[in-house]
């Protein structure tokens, strides 16, 4: 599946500030190294405070922060903020003729996993992961 | 009986005072009152028959292949971990299986999860197994999140199932 922007720019923002957590991370800074609108990140943000995933701090010097337990926020905690994800969208929909069932049921596996794999990678466990793909870089 | 190997924990079981450090060994049967009491309380299913099968099995002799361990905190069991060695099923050289892990929900998130699958890949590696395999309900996130903080990965292996049994 493709994930939206909002989606991406806010998984960027949450692994970004997470990985720094004792720092007020600009959001100028996290537009700029993922190349997107510093006027979009900001709507993003806005819905992760909201959350209380991220907490901003404003005046010179201010910024962001992680405000969450790492290692029990997951990915699908994040991207559900932002996009619909839940198993059996696709059968909820009308069975229409067999064809359509039996595709559906396909579909209900993919998501079933996606949900699985998103669901199960937490912040923490995605911060191993930056740190291994940066030692092999 | 394999498994006299304990490991000390550096992090301790539970917060403030003195607490005992977490050690792993190999399961006794005096152990498996307090086993069968952590399953019941995090499956919320009292399975005592089952429980003297897999000791049968897993915890005496296995010739380094088969593996019951648990958890300690002084005299007390908080958590458990079984695992064996399966070889060439589907083509696939021997891996390690572990099929079943606990830790009391009042020692969670203190690293004893991770002492247990430590110490059961230990074991594996000794008789040269390279991959640890499990396999999880994919709707339990927590265990999930477990393995995946151990790093396991999305295999090549797919499960698959299949009811059987119903009336047609």
């Amino acid at each position: 599946m493709k994930l939206q922007t909002s989606t991406r720019l806010a998984l960027y923002s949450v692994l970004e500030f997470a990985a720094r957590p004792e720092q007020l991370v600009a959001a100028a800074e996290v537009a700029a190294k993922y190349g997107e609108s510093a006027h979009h990140l900001a709507k993003v943000l806005s819905e992760l405070s909201r959350a209380g995933i991220v907490e901003s701090v404003r005046g010179v010097g201010g910024g962001y922060r992680f405000a969450a337990n790492p290692r029990r926020l997951t990915l699908l905690d994040v991207i559900r903020l932002f996009e619909t994800l839940e198993p059996g969208d696709a059968a909820a929909q009308r069975a229409g003729t067999p064809v359509e069932a039996a595709l559906q049921q396909v579909q209900a596996e993919i998501d079933q996993t996606t949900l699985a794999t998103f669901g199960s990678i937490t912040v923490a466990t995605m911060l191993k992961m930056v740190e291994e793909a940066r030692q092999a870089a | 009986m394999s498994g006299t190997h304990g490991k000390t924990s550096t992090r301790h079981a539970g917060t403030g005072g003195a607490v005992p450090p977490v050690r792993v060994r190999a399961v006794r049967r005096a152990d498996l009152p307090e086993v069968i009491a952590l399953d019941a309380t995090v499956t919320g299913l009292h399975k005592a028959d089952y429980w003297q099968r897999v000791y049968r099995r897993y915890g005496v002799g296995g010739q380094g292949l088969r593996h019951f361990l648990v958890a300690t905190a002084g005299a007390r069991v908080v958590g458990f971990v079984i695992g064996e060695v399966r070889d060439w099923e589907f083509g696939s050289p021997p891996c390690g299986w572990v099929f079943a892990i606990d830790v009391d929900p009042q020692a969670r998130q203190q690293g004893v999860g991770t002492l247990l699958l430590s110490a059961m890949r230990q074991r594996f590696e000794r008789v040269g197994v390279r991959t640890l395999r499990t396999m999880l309900a994919s709707d339990n996130h927590l265990i999930l999140s477990f393995f995946r903080s151990q790093g396991l990965r999305a295999g090549r292996l797919i499960p698959l199932e299949l009811e059987v049994g119903a009336p047609s």
